[in-house]
Formats: structure tokens, sequence, C-alpha cells
């Protein structure tokens, strides 16, 4: 009882820092709450691939392409963008188009996951490393279409993007608006940041419930072994169907969230790279384990905002040596790549891995078959 | 005719590049199954440790003719990028032989960045012209043109294609090679000595890139850190598409990537109508290998293989 009791009240006092976090982020400037903002969005984005990498255990390597789905989807509906290119729509919405946000995120949402679904079919029977180039090209296809689709229609811009995209605007309530109280200010970016807060909420909420329903187990089972997945009658290819879309629907949100937050999209922030760093958070974080999936992607997307304040290090150099050798731009990607390797090579699993569900009556049930194991090594030694 | 003739020569000159960095991709594949995300860069480094020789070579040796700069430069990128393979496999592969499939996967990545940045520091952000060492007089073939340099490349690579396929099938390393991508433990178990057979690989691998390096700074002319990423993902594609794994299958996947890539490239507008033009060049790599993986999950030349978890 007292322990159900101390766990409500950590859950509060976490709550009420989170919600607090920014306003005292807000002192020491803008630019680190839209950090903190930021990480939010990335959690989502590796909730969402956990779903697919950890859960499914499909390897994906085009994930962006869904949040590309999902941010050009809100800056196509909320923007001048198609209105001041296509004269017909031009004539019957004069102020560009602005849809309600209502609208648009189960628009993105669904697209994103009708995406997947496009996505999942033809990969249906590809084992793992063969999946893992089809979606990376799957990736690349949707990329270079964006890069492209301004000829011989301009429908997205092409390389230059789509600026002016509006706010998020829901109940009479302008997010793009600072809100005075007297003297203070709440900044947009901190009600960016709340609205983030509570998707976040939703999605681990949706995570944990998924992981412990029939399909997370399903999807479990698939991963740990198909084939017998196949014989305890999971349907396999509706489930690896069902996590492509589960997981490109909140790829799809996170993305309404980015051009609604940023206001702007273009193609560059949809690269192959960006796939790679979501995928890296859900393994470094620690794969299939929710809690660990949430701190590898504020670690991942933390670390290179944090990197940029090593100003010093070249003042240092000019210092010491009256040249500066390694800039801050290159030190940082020296201590990220290092750090993604290094924390691979000490932990294999992650930082914070799934606990090994049964794992423990299965070393027992194996028991007989890991002494078969042992004999080769016996044979070898004895050689 | 002859722009059809001049396409495909095009892209055989271009996919022989691609099925030398493929072979490399697919060789390690085969031995320990993992994807060496690095292994593009590993080109770049070939190529920029090409560009440091012809400085230092103009400087120590002015006379030298330009062949013999280009094939002292070639040689020592060979040994610096094999060497430099190496080490990575030591460093940021061995250990994880036996953890899960996705945490190799991840240093390798971190491996490429690393190596960029690297490149970065030593070599700096800008391009590197290759300099006029080669001879440059085009040679016109019924309106066919193909440069000197280019037919070095299709020469070089017919002759690295077959002495690998000797090396893998006629000696006692090849034979250890494939013992290993067979069945690890019983390799093992006959005397072969698995980390041997896996430097090999990723020595060789990186050999072969520093080679297809050279050529691809010599044809294009320009190197900087980033060009070996567009290249290396294309020959994991290639790779892929041959059944990665299969050694024939990464020099046919590299040599159709090549032909198909230009060949689309060329006929997308008219095709089209104008509607869409060569800028859509790098996804036809990608459509055709959706394509024939939607047919043949294995790849072109790879076996089924059961799923093994």
């Amino acid at each position: 009882m007292l322990n159900k009791q101390t766990h409500l009240i950590g859950f509060l006092v976490a709550a009420v820092l989170l919600l607090a976090m920014p306003l005292g982020l807000q002192i020491v400037g803008d630019a680190w709450v839209r950090i903190a903002a930021f990480a939010l969005l990335y959690i989502m984005l590796a909730l969402g691939l956990n779903i697919v990498v950890g859960l499914a255990g499909l390897l994906d390597l085009g994930y962006i392409a869904f949040y590309a789905v999902g941010a050009y989807s809100f800056a196509l509906l909320s923007s001048n963008q198609l209105t001041s290119n296509f004269d017909a729509l031009g004539a019957m919405f004069p102020n560009g188009f602005d849809v309600s946000i209502w609208l648009i995120i189960p628009l993105g949402a669904g697209l994103a996951a009708t995406f997947g679904i496009i996505l999942g079919t033809p990969v249906l029977k590809l084992r793992g490393d063969y999946l893992a180039i089809v979606t990376l090209g799957f990736g690349e296809i949707i990329r270079i279409f964006m890069n492209n689709l301004n000829a011989p229609v301009n429908i997205t811009n092409g390389p230059q993007g789509i600026s002016g995209i509006h706010g998020v605007r829901m109940f009479g309530w302008d997010l793009n608006r600072n809100i005075s109280i007297g003297n203070y200010t709440i900044t947009s970016v901190t009600q960016y940041y709340w609205l983030f807060l509570a998707l976040v909420t939703l999605t681990v909420i949706i995570c944990y419930r998924l992981q412990d329903s029939r399909i997370g187990r399903a999807w479990m089972a698939m991963r740990e072994d198909e084939i017998a997945a196949k014989a305890m009658g999971i349907n396999t290819r509706n489930m690896k169907l069902l996590a492509f879309s589960m997981g490109a629907t909140f790829g799809g949100v996170a993305g309404v969230m980015f051009a609604a937050f940023q206001g702007f999209v273009s193609p560059e922030s949809f690269s192959l790279m960006e796939s790679i760093n979501v995928l890296a958070m859900v393994v470094i974080g620690g794969m299939g384990n929710i809690p660990g999936v949430i701190l590898g992607a504020i670690l991942l997307s933390v670390l290179p905002e944090a990197l940029r304040y090593t100003g010093f290090i070249s003042d240092w150099q000019q210092h010491a040596f009256n040249h500066v050798y390694v800039d801050t731009g290159i030190l940082r990607q020296l201590i990220y790549s290092m750090a993604m390797i290094l924390v691979m090579l000490i932990r294999p699993k992650g930082l914070w891995p799934a606990p090994e569900h049964g794992k423990g009556m299965a070393a027992l049930a194996l028991g007989q078959s890991k002494a078969v194991h042992a004999v080769p090594a016996v044979v070898k030694e004895g050689a | 005719m002859e722009t059809f003739i001049q396409q495909i020569v095009n892209g055989l000159v271009l996919g022989s590049m691609y099925a030398l960095i493929a072979l490399g991709y697919t060789m390690v594949y085969g031995i320990v199954n993992l994807i060496n995300f690095a292994h593009g860069d590993v080109m770049m480094v070939g190529a920029l440790t090409a560009y440091s020789m012809f400085l230092l070579l103009a400087h120590i040796a002015p006379g030298l003719p330009g062949w013999l700069t280009v094939v002292l430069a070639t040689i020592v990128a060979m040994i610096v990028c094999g060497v430099l393979n190496y080490f990575i496999e030591r460093l940021a592969y061995r250990r994880l032989r036996n953890a899960p499939k996705l945490a190799p996967l991840v240093t390798a990545i971190g491996m490429s960045i690393l190596l960029e940045t690297l490149a970065m520091v030593i070599w700096g952000r800008d391009y590197k012209v290759f300099p006029s060492l080669l001879p440059s007089k085009i040679i016109n073939i019924h309106g066919v043109v193909i440069t000197p340099v280019q037919v070095m490349i299709l020469v070089l690579t017919a002759v690295l294609l077959l002495g690998l396929t000797y090396l893998i099938h006629k000696t006692k390393l090849g034979r250890a090679m494939r013992a290993t991508a067979e069945n690890p433990r019983v390799a093992a178990l006959m005397g072969v000595n698995p980390n041997l057979v896996i430097s090999a690989a990723f020595v060789i691998g990186a050999m072969l890139a520093a080679i297809a390096g050279v050529m691809w700074y010599a044809n294009f002319s320009t190197a900087n850190f980033y060009m070996g990423f567009t290249p290396g993902l294309k020959a994991f594609t290639a790779a892929v598409l041959g059944g990665i794994g299969n050694l024939t299958g990464a020099m046919l996947g590299g040599v159709l990537l090549g032909v198909i890539e230009v060949l689309g490239a060329g006929y997308i507008g008219t095709l089209t109508g104008g509607m869409f033009g060569s800028n859509y060049q790098d996804i036809f790599a990608f459509i055709v290998l959706i394509l024939v993986l939607t047919l043949r999950p294995q790849g072109l030349l790879g076996e089924r293989v059961a799923d093994r978890a």
C-alpha cells in the first residue's frame, strides 16, 4: 500500500517538474526550451520506431519518411503554398489554406499509416538486412520526390521547402502567440513544449498498453521466432503490416507537430541521417524497453545541442597554440560518434535494456541443450 | 543508337566502381552477417590518401611519369585502407560479434560519422581536384566516346574480379573464407582461424574500396570527405540486389545497377514527356531493388536460407 503511495507521489513530483521545466529554462533562454521541445518530438519518433524495431523486430532505416509525410501534410494544408501555385485553389481560398488542426492530425496520421502499409506490403517476405535496405530506399525515394516536386507543377517547392506555415490553434488558443500574465510572459515555445508533453504522455500510455496487449505479445513472439509465432496461429502478415502502420502513425503525428512548431519544412530535415539518428536512439537507449528508448531519445537529441556550447575549447586552443585545430562543429561530431561507438561496446544491449521476461525459465528449460552446446568447446580444449 | 551505346558504356563504368565497393560489403556480410556502414567512407579515405600522395610525389619526385604516380598513390591508398579497416574491425566490431545484431550496426554508423569527421580535420571541407596525371585524349569509336580513364576502369575492374574469384575459389585462404561463411563453428573445428579469416575479408574489401575510390576520384575528378556516402549506399544496394553474401551476385548487382541508373536518368525525360528529369536518377536504384526483392526476396543470385533467429 505504502509502495503504491510513494509511486503516486513520485509520479506527481515528476509531472510537476516536467510541467515547470520550460518556465525555468525560459529564464536561461528560449533556445533551451526549444531543445527540450525537440527532445519531446524525438521521444515520440523513437517510441514509434520502437514499435517497429523493438517490438516487432523489423529493421526500418527509412522511418523518417513518415515524419516527412506528416510534416508535409501540415505544411501544405496550413500555408499559402498550394493556393499561390494553383490559380483555381487561390481563387477559392484567397487567404491560403488554413485547415483545422483537428482535421490535419488524423489526416497526417492516416496518410503516414497508409504509407506504412504501402512500404510494408512489398517487404513482407524479406529477412532482416534485406528489409533494412528496402526501407532505406523507401525513405530516400520519398525525400527525392519532395526535393524535386517543384516541377512541372510546384507542389513541395523543392529544396527551398515550404515556409510561412501557420502554428497550432485550438479552442481559440493560438500557440504562436506569447501569453502575458502581468509582467510575466509565457513564450510560444513553452506552450508548444506543453502540447508536446501531453502528446508524449499519450504516446507512452498507448505504447505501454500496446506492449501488454495481445498485439504486443504477438509482435514479440514474431520478433523472437517468426516460424514458431506462425505455428501458434499468429497472422504474421497482418501483424507486420500493423506494426509498420502503427509506427508510421506516431511518426506522422510527430511530423505534423514538427511542421507547426518550425513554421518551415524542407527535404533537408528528412535525410537518411535523421532515420539513422532515430534508430540509434532506440538501440542505444535499449530496444524494446520504453523507459530506455525515452532515455536514448533525450540523450541523443540533447547531447549534440549541448556540445554546441564547447566554444571554450576553441578559445583554449587559440590561447595555447595560436590556432584552432578542432572547431566546435567538428568536436561535436567527434564526441557524438565516439559516444555512439563506446556506448555500444560497453553496453551492447543499450543503456537500459528490456528486462528479460521469462528468460530465466527458458534458460532452465534449455539447460539440457546448453550442455550439448558446450561440447565443442570441450573438444577444442582437448585438441 | 549511338546515344544508347554511349549510355551503356557510361553505365558499365559506373557499375564497375559500384561492383568493387559492393564486394567489400558482401564479403564482410557473408562471413560475419554485418552491414559495414563505414565501408563507403573507407573508399573516401582511399581517394583522399591518393590526393595526399599526389602532392607528396610531386614534391619529392617531380619528374615521375603521371601513370606511375597514380599507381604508387593507389598502392599506398590500398595499404592505408587495409590497415584502417583492420583496426575498425578490431576496435568496433570484434567485441560485438555475439551481441544483439543491431549493436554492431550502430557502431558501424558511429564509425562512419567518425571517419568523415576525421577526414574533415585532416583534409578540410573543400573539394580536391584530380591533377592531370593521366592521358585525357578522348577515344571516339563511331560516335561513342570513352576516356582513357574509363577504359582503365573497365579493364582494371575485370582483372580484379577475376583475381578475387581465383582467390576465393582456388587458394587456401579462399577456402577458409568460404568455410567460415558456411558455418563458422565447424570451420573453426577444422582448424580455420576465424579471426584471421574475418580480418582478411575486411582488409581485402578495404583494398578493393581504395581502388574504387581512386577510380571514382579520377573519373569524376573531385574528392572530399563526404564523397563516400552515396557510392557506399548504392554499392550496398547492389550487394543486396545480387543477393548479399554472394560474390558473383555483388559483381552482377553492381554492374546492373550502374547501367540501370544511367539508362534511367538518360531516358526518363523522353519517356515521361519531360515531366521528370535526370534529377530522379537516384530513385532508380531503389525502385529496381524493391521490384527485384518483391519477386525474389533472396536477391538475384542469393540462396534461399531458412530464417535464423
